[in-house]
């Protein structure tokens, strides 16, 4: 069945955007991911515009990581102090990268930058993720236990002022890096699309050391608002936000990743990080070839205004 | 502006042509008709064709033309201003680098005849009556300057070529047939991407390679129902549009955690 999108304006199979946003529901619940990074490109692959993709991705992130915050602040996983801290630096990003996004989109460099953020930051993260999911396997068949965290190796990170008690996360800690991080998953997920998920998480577990029961359910609650703030921001600066696309995406969406958590919890912890890792690899090397090879054609065609 | 005004000038000095042609030897006139003057584009539009009927009156002791009569058709859409841009290879990757802008230029362009265009007349008066995608005049913006450029001018060719790859611009010289010697149709199709607006058909009719009569008529595309009103929407209350877009994610996610709840 065919359906005219109103802001992408072009006619779009109901069926495949259905299937694409249920098949990256699926794989978003079953990593606990938002699935930004997926759904993206996907889109920018079956045909619609870069630019009206990362804005339409945005509201469609802001509905599956409010079904999955929902169910961590029941389960009360979320840190509120925490993401309050990181929602400070997260707006501010926000703000930042829909400004950013206008400006290049102006200077026509959009959606080289939206190609190159991707081929960046996927095959660094994909690549790390897959890496250490090797490694974990090779040492789990080992035998070897490996503690997940060292005592007492605190870094730099932990010697800075402005420390703040986050009770929840039981963790005594600068705001400074906090308000860091989240200014930086704000930027880039404005610009690129995603919730950032799956940066934020590692970030906050590596580098903070915040304990897991707390990072994933508040990373949710961080991506939830960032996300919103940017499909309004998008909407309001761009007119890029293509509500009927984003509400075939999110009956997709959700349905999907209902059943992608259940897949997830029979594969094992590490194995899991070894396909997340292998899967981000892939998008980014598949955009890291299109920047490389000669495009089939050198010209393009842009509307620039409405015209008289 | 400054091309309609051009547009205007022109198409007022042919009309005066044209009479002044009537009145001294020959004595055609053009009458035409659309099929539909309003073309509604709904969600599940998916290209139409419109039919261009037409006939020619002659009076009733001129002869009809040794070769025949010939008939170009040209329908141009809404104006708007347009970019194209060059990709460049830059330290092993594909940047978009330069970049002409066409200013009010058709959003649709298509011509149609009934016979190649160089048989019907000279490349001189094919380019006076911008008869023809390679003649049709579009401004390009070069730094200051505003003019249109040679047809091989590599910007405008990919232009032309990127705007046929979507349908919505065509050159089709078999498209007209005649019924009967003075008798004309021909197809306008109007893919799915086709943008909404006014759009002017021009009909200027040859004889033995000079133009002899014109006419002018026109049509309509508007964009009905729920995308329609979307689309309005999102361009005149982008705040409200978001927040409403916003809204409706949470929803969408406040129901699913009903829906599936587990806990």
């Amino acid at each position: 069945m065919q359906l005219y999108l109103p802001i992408a304006d072009l006619p779009v199979n109901v069926f495949l955007i259905l299937a694409m946003g249920a098949a990256v529901g699926f794989v978003s619940g079953m990593f606990g991911i938002g699935g930004g990074f997926l759904m993206t490109p996907l889109l920018i692959f079956v045909g619609i515009a870069p630019a009206v993709a990362v804005a339409t991705v945005a509201s469609h992130i802001a509905a599956s990581s409010f079904s999955g915050a929902l169910s961590y602040w029941r389960k009360r996983a979320i840190d509120p102090m925490l993401a309050l801290v990181l929602l400070c630096g997260g707006m501010a990003g926000t703000v930042l990268g829909v400004w950013t996004f206008t400006r290049l989109r102006s200077l026509g460099q959009l959606d080289l930058l939206i190609a190159l953020s991707y081929v960046v930051l996927l095959s660094g993260v994909g690549g790390a993720m897959f890496w250490e999911g090797l490694r974990a396997i090779q040492r789990s068949k080992h035998g070897q236990v490996v503690p997940l965290r060292r005592s007492g190796a605190h870094g730099w990170i932990h010697g800075l002022p402005l420390k703040v008690r986050f009770k929840r996360s039981k963790i005594y800690l600068s705001a400074i890096p906090v308000v860091a991080i989240g200014l930086i998953i704000g930027f880039i997920g404005a610009i690129m699309g995603i919730g950032g998920g799956f940066i934020l998480v590692p970030m906050l577990i590596y580098l903070l050391r915040i304990p897991t029961s707390t990072v994933i359910g508040t990373s949710m609650l961080l991506t939830l608002v960032t996300m919103t703030f940017a499909t309004v921001l998008h909407a309001a600066t761009n007119h890029l936000v293509d509500v009927v696309l984003a509400l075939i995406l999110m009956t997709g969406g959700v349905t999907g990743a209902q059943f992608g958590a259940r897949a997830g919890q029979r594969i094992r912890g590490e194995h899991l990080r070894l396909l997340l890792g292998l899967l981000i690899l892939a998008v980014g090397i598949r955009f890291a070839v299109e920047l490389g090879i000669r495009p089939a054609d050198l010209y393009t065609v842009r509307e620039t205004t409405g015209g008289t | 502006m400054r091309t309609r005004a051009i547009c205007l000038a022109t198409g007022l000095a042919l009309l005066l042509g044209v009479t002044f042609i009537a009145g001294d030897a020959r004595a055609e006139h053009l009458i035409v008709s659309v099929s539909n003057h309003r073309v509604t584009v709904t969600p599940n539009y998916s290209g139409e064709e419109l039919v261009l009927f037409g006939s020619i009156e002659r009076e009733r002791d001129t002869p009809v033309p040794r070769s025949g009569y010939d008939l170009v058709v040209t329908v141009s859409g809404p104006r708007v201003d347009m970019v194209t841009r060059r990709k460049e290879r830059w330290f092993g990757i594909w940047v978009n680098a330069d970049s002409r802008q066409f200013l009010n230029v058709p959003a649709y362009l298509a011509i149609f005849a009934n016979r190649p265009l160089d048989k019907i007349a000279t490349p001189d008066i094919l380019r006076r009556q911008q008869l023809g995608l390679n003649n049709v005049l579009l401004t390009q913006r070069v730094g200051p300057d505003y003019a249109d450029v040679v047809a091989s001018d590599p910007f405008r060719r990919a232009f032309i070529r990127l705007r046929t790859d979507l349908g919505l611009y065509q050159e089709n010289t078999s498209a007209v047939t005649f019924l009967t010697p003075t008798l004309f149709r021909t197809g306008i199709p109007l893919p799915a991407e086709v943008p909404t607006g006014t759009y002017t058909v021009g009909i200027k009719l040859l004889a033995d390679g000079a133009l002899i009569a014109k006419t002018e008529t026109a049509f309509e595309i508007v964009k009905v129902g729920f995308e329609q009103f979307v689309a309005t929407t999102a361009r005149q209350h982008g705040l409200l549009y978001g927040v409403a877009t916003a809204c409706m994610g949470l929803m969408a996610g406040w129901m699913a955690s009903i829906v599936f709840r587990r806990d």
